[in-house]
């Protein structure tokens, strides 16, 4: 076994920074000269702009540009852009309402974009930010999904009802037939609840322009600095591609909302560029909660016709998703192509139909959020599940069993899209079952009932579609880019391994893993390895870190990458060792004569690649490869969540009591960067079960959970201690590898099987997040015709 | 943040002097409200007035059977102080409840009361026990000090020097916590006092209030029992995104039973 390779859990070389204060981040970073952009934002939720007085800040000291939607228009700074086309059930293509990098027409939500103010110091951009006039016409807001299509209020005047798509997918006859068919029917109606992403370190950008090479270099916390370099020169106008290099450093923390484009960076790179001095932008926690992209926000019905066995024959889902007042970079894929084609769960479904209707909104743009659709998906299914058991009688794991698609069933060709690869689902739950110790619950609920105490159970089975994605197959459904991803792997003189990868780490560890990756791989030592990422300039080109995909799709280019490192040190070896190409075998970090011991390590063939004093005629010298790995499918982690609860009836307060986590990822590169995974998935989820909302004044449009005061985040106290196992794996078939992904598997299962845990409690079903009001609300409800008996 | 002058007295007097020369001028004690709101440009003062080097204005001492905490005194300390803890444990478990280590580490009973924000911990521990807000100039009884919504009976340079705290023959206090804030979302301070039962509510209303009707009834019975027969007015009560007045009247009444209990020993 090769120290602190594969399989091993090696505590994260990037930590020496982090938790040495050392991390550099886009702030930390100054340029001379440096100026500050400062955004003003729209204190409407919907408004039109009369006037935007610029001289009323002119003259203000340290003041050097005020830059709006006009001059953006006159510059040919191009609008913002939705990547993957939709189109509706009737054919048409989905309705694209105009994103300004800053607006000229109308402001459509609190905090949307006006103006953008330079100023030499930070203080002096604010006070001039402050004092700009800008003369709105206030307009009726709409913010919520129940009215959005009947509103008065139309949030782009060319989009009648507020509708952006109705779009549709599986089969709708089939599934009436189901229904009409079935013994029983059961349905729910429910809301997943709107986040905001909370990354802890807001985004920033800083540009600088170097006329004399006539390139834009822009320092963004990104999540795929080669995705923003790509849009915003293809579609923004801010430079041609291969004059913008896009750097990502350090980035603290993403989940979705650091993908985007979003329109400050655009600004920031073309004020660079206007006025010929670097330009500093940093947002503060209150602008990141109006101006990042919030997550979720789903109104859904949602039936399932079940036989008298309980076994599921249909389902049928009908959603209302909320955009917000923009489309974001993927907005338009989240509630569909992420979203219903994980309506089958775990579960043989022969029959499922999904329409989903996107409505604008006064809000802030929706995009995709730790989980992006497959949380919402899980919430349905295992909702569903739990309302079928009760209905029917049957125990809540039985009826999971007796619908899992069998082991052997794999590859399983879903109704809605998917193929799944491989699982093992009844497995997971048997042990998260028996770790949980399921079959004393009822002794618990007794022992708690007697203390006053209402105690609950519940269990979420969880499918994720992770390593996004196979690009034709993604192209096809409407992305706008192929989802491969590459890698590059350069030996050094002194056999050192740089490591090039188009992957983003912002918390996920890939210094560590790839190193782990390299070094059982090439047989080095791990700390004689360098993963180099985030630097468009530096690093090959890739896709970035999203949807879990960067150890099931970077890792695998990697992978390739090595093996074509070995492939060429088996020449210049056998060369060398003067035996033929074939007898020679390498192991551990040695090539090998077979059956000899005549022997060179991969150091003493990387110094021959550079320093070829002998080396094969037909051989170019140097000893490095890059690989692109473009997946021939999806991967599906799969897992089973078992929580416990106890509510004080009283107060209608929830605490966990305990949570036990079983999780199929495949081959596990680090166990301990996925456990940390895992657990800081289940807090997100958690959050959004328990705490977390994005709730808009219905009137005003303003958000008024907008600071921490008034949104929960999660703490520590408010989550138990997790009992976190990894099931022996079903490896994908997808990459060589092995692995699955598993960045946001806690997010997705977390949010069932914690409500189903309450629901299990408190005998009647609560919306999320299921706030001690609202808890006491249900049990309140449920009490009544016992308090009149 | 807007640009103010910074001042760092010595002393009390000095302190008044500033307070009465630069009248946009603010104090600043542990800063965890005012702080946040300088941050968000929610307020321009002209100068701060630092109370953090005045020594006098700090400490915990028995002061004739009563407890008298330094209006500059972290809650930290209140909590750890071993005299609160034998004399008036009530306050080192209501101090201990307050934030989070650094908010506890900073933050001031002195602040707080000044401040006086409706869901505030402290309000219902000074009014609860009667306590008596000792400032630069005067003596101010609990009951008239509190006036309203971030409001008190403070004049405009007028400092409070520190808290007396009568000692109380048993007391609680016991918070539900608003989720986010962790402030009060309701927090019920319960006290059997030589003058009399007082109860004292915070975080229900736009300011903390004593509840009479239980004052009456456990006066008559001093035991949990004694909640049920009290109604509490949800009218009178805050209703926002966290909880509704019936929902906060319902706490009120949870909470204060739990008090009592915990009062009860």
């Amino acid at each position: 076994m090769v120290e602190k390779g594969i399989g091993q859990a090696v505590p994260r070389k990037e930590d020496r920074r982090f938790v040495t204060g050392r991390g550099r981040y886009v702030d930390d970073i100054r340029l001379p000269g440096q100026a500050w952009a400062v955004f003003v934002r729209s204190p409407h939720a919907h408004a039109r702009i009369r006037r935007v007085d610029k001289a009323s800040v002119e003259g203000m000291p340290g003041v050097l540009a005020v830059f709006t939607g006009a001059d953006a228009e006159a510059d040919g700074i191009g609008p913002l852009i939705c990547g993957w086309m939709i189109h509706s059930r009737d054919g048409t293509p989905m309705k694209v309402g105009t994103h300004r990098v800053l607006a000229t027409d109308k402001v459509r939500y609190v905090g949307d974009r006006v103006a953008c103010v330079v100023a030499e110091t930070l203080h002096q951009a604010r006070d001039a930010a402050e004092a700009l006039v800008v003369e709105y016409e206030e307009l009726p807001a709409v913010v919520d999904l129940a009215t959005a299509d009947e509103a008065p209020a139309l949030v782009h005047d060319d989009i009648p009802g507020n509708l952006c798509y109705d779009w549709e997918l599986g089969d709708r006859a089939a599934v009436e037939e189901a229904f009409a068919k079935a013994a029983r029917v059961v349905s729910v109606d429910l809301v997943n609840n709107r986040l905001v992403p909370n990354a802890l370190e807001p985004r920033a950008a800083l540009a600088a322009y170097d006329p004399g090479r006539d390139e834009i270099t822009l320092y963004l916390t990104s999540q795929n600095p080669h995705v923003h370099r790509l849009v915003m020169s293809a579609f923004n106008n801010i430079a041609p591609e291969h004059k913008l290099r896009v750097v990502a450093p350090d980035v603290g923390g993403g989940f979705g909302s650091k993908i985007f484009i979003y329109g400050e960076e655009c600004v920031v790179a073309w004020a660079a560029r206007k006025l010929g001095r670097p330009v500093k932008w940093r947002e503060e926690r209150g602008e990141a909660f109006l101006a990042d992209a919030h997550g979720r926000d789903h109104v859904t019905r949602a039936e399932l016709a079940v036989d008298a066995d309980g076994r599921f024959l249909a389902l049928r889902v009908d959603t209302r998703a909320n955009l917000g007042a923009y489309m974001s970079t993927f907005s338009s894929a989240v509630p569909t192509y992420l979203y219903a084609p994980l309506l089958s769960g775990q579960y043989r479904i022969p029959a499922i139909h999904a329409r989903v209707r996107t409505y604008y909104t006064n809000t802030t743009p929706v995009d995709a959020y730790r989980g992006a659709g497959r949380p919402e998906a899980c919430f349905v299914v295992e909702t569903l599940v739990d309302a079928a058991a009760r209905a029917l009688g049957i125990d809540r794991a039985e009826i999971r069993r007796r619908n899992f698609i069998p082991p052997d069933a794999f590859p399983y060709q879903t109704p809605v899209v998917m193929t799944y690869d491989s699982g093992d689902y009844r497995t997971c739950l048997d042990r998260a079952l028996e770790l949980a110790d399921y079959a004393g619950f009822e002794r618990r609920r007794q022992e708690a009932r007697a203390r006053g105490r209402l105690r609950g159970i519940g269990i979420g089975c969880y499918i994720e579609a992770c390593g996004i994605a196979p690009s034709q197959a993604a192209i096809s459904l409407g992305a706008g880019v192929g989802l491969w991803e590459s890698a590059e792997v350069r030996f050094t003189h002194t056999g050192k391994v740089q490591v090039y990868t188009g992957t983003h780490t912002h918390g996920q560890g890939h210094e560590t893993t790839f190193s782990q990756l390299v070094a059982e791989t090439l047989g080095v030592p791990f700390e004689d390895v360098e993963v180099i990422h985030g630097d468009t300039a530096t690093t090959p080109v890739g896709m970035g870190t999203y949807g879990s995909r960067s150890q099931a799709v970077g890792g695998e280019a990697l992978l390739r990458a090595c093996h074509k490192i070995i492939e060429k040190g088996r020449k210049i070896a056998a060369h060398l060792l003067e035996a033929s190409e074939a007898d020679i075998e390498f192991e551990a970090g040695v090539f090998r004569v077979k059956g000899t011991d005549r022997r060179k390590t991969i150091q003493e063939i990387a110094f021959a690649a550079y320093v070829p004093a002998s080396y094969p005629a037909d051989l170019e010298p140097g000893l490095e490869a890059s690989a692109f790995f473009d997946p021939p499918n999806f991967t599906f982690p799969s897992g089973t969540y078992v929580c416990e609860v106890e509510v004080d009836p009283e107060t209608g307060r929830v605490r966990i009591e305990k949570w036990v986590a079983v999780d199929d990822f495949g081959r596990i590169i680090n166990p301990l960067i996925v456990e940390g995974q895992v657990h800081g998935g289940l807090v997100q989820g958690i959050g959004q079960a328990l705490l977390e909302h994005a709730v808009y004044d219905r009137e005003s449009g303003q958000l008024l959970t907008g600071s921490f005061m008034d949104y929960a985040m999660p703490r520590a106290d408010d989550v138990p201690s997790f009992t976190v196992e990894f099931a022996p794996g079903s490896p994908t078939p997808s990459n060589t590898l092995g692995a699955k992904g598993a960045g946001e598997a806690g997010a997705i299962g977390a949010p069932a099987a914690l409500m189903n845990a309450i629901w299990d409690a408190v005998g009647t079903r609560v919306e999320m997040p299921a706030t001690p009001e609202r808890v006491w609300r249900a049990i309140r409800q449920t009490q009544m015709p016992q308090a009149a008996e | 943040m807007y640009a103010f002058e910074y001042h760092r007295p010595a002393s009390v007097a000095e302190a008044v002097r500033l307070l009465r020369e630069k009248p946009e001028a603010k104090l600043l004690a542990g800063g965890h409200t005012l702080i946040p709101t300088l941050k968000q440009r929610l307020a321009q003062p002209s100068d701060l007035v630092d109370l953090g080097g005045i020594a006098e204005l700090r400490g915990i001492r028995e002061e004739g059977g009563a407890l008298v905490i330094g209006a500059a005194t972290p809650h930290g300390e209140v909590e750890t102080s071993d005299l609160v803890r034998r004399t008036i444990p009530a306050l080192a478990h209501l101090a201990g409840e307050i934030g989070d280590p650094q908010v506890r580490n900073r933050g001031t009973i002195g602040g707080s009361i000044a401040n006086n924000d409706p869901a505030a911990d402290w309000p219902a521990a000074v009014l609860g026990l009667g306590a008596t807000v000792r400032t630069d100039r005067r003596e101010i009884a609990a009951d008239d000090f509190f006036t309203g919504m971030f409001e008190t009976a403070l004049e405009a340079d007028e400092i409070v020097t520190a808290v007396v705290f009568p000692r109380p023959r048993r007391a609680a206090y016991a918070k539900f916590p608003n989720p986010a804030s962790r402030y009060a979302m309701v927090g019920v301070f319960v006290a059997e006092t030589d003058g009399g039962v007082r109860v004292a509510v915070t975080g229900a209303a736009p300011c903390v209030f004593r509840l009479t009707a239980l004052e009456r009834a456990l006066a008559a019975n001093f035991a949990p029992e004694a909640v049920d027969g009290v109604t509490v007015d949800a009218s009178e009560l805050n209703s926002d995104i966290h909880a509704s007045a019936d929902y906060r009247a319902h706490l009120v009444k949870v909470m204060a039973k739990r008090a009592i209990a915990s009062a009860l020993g």
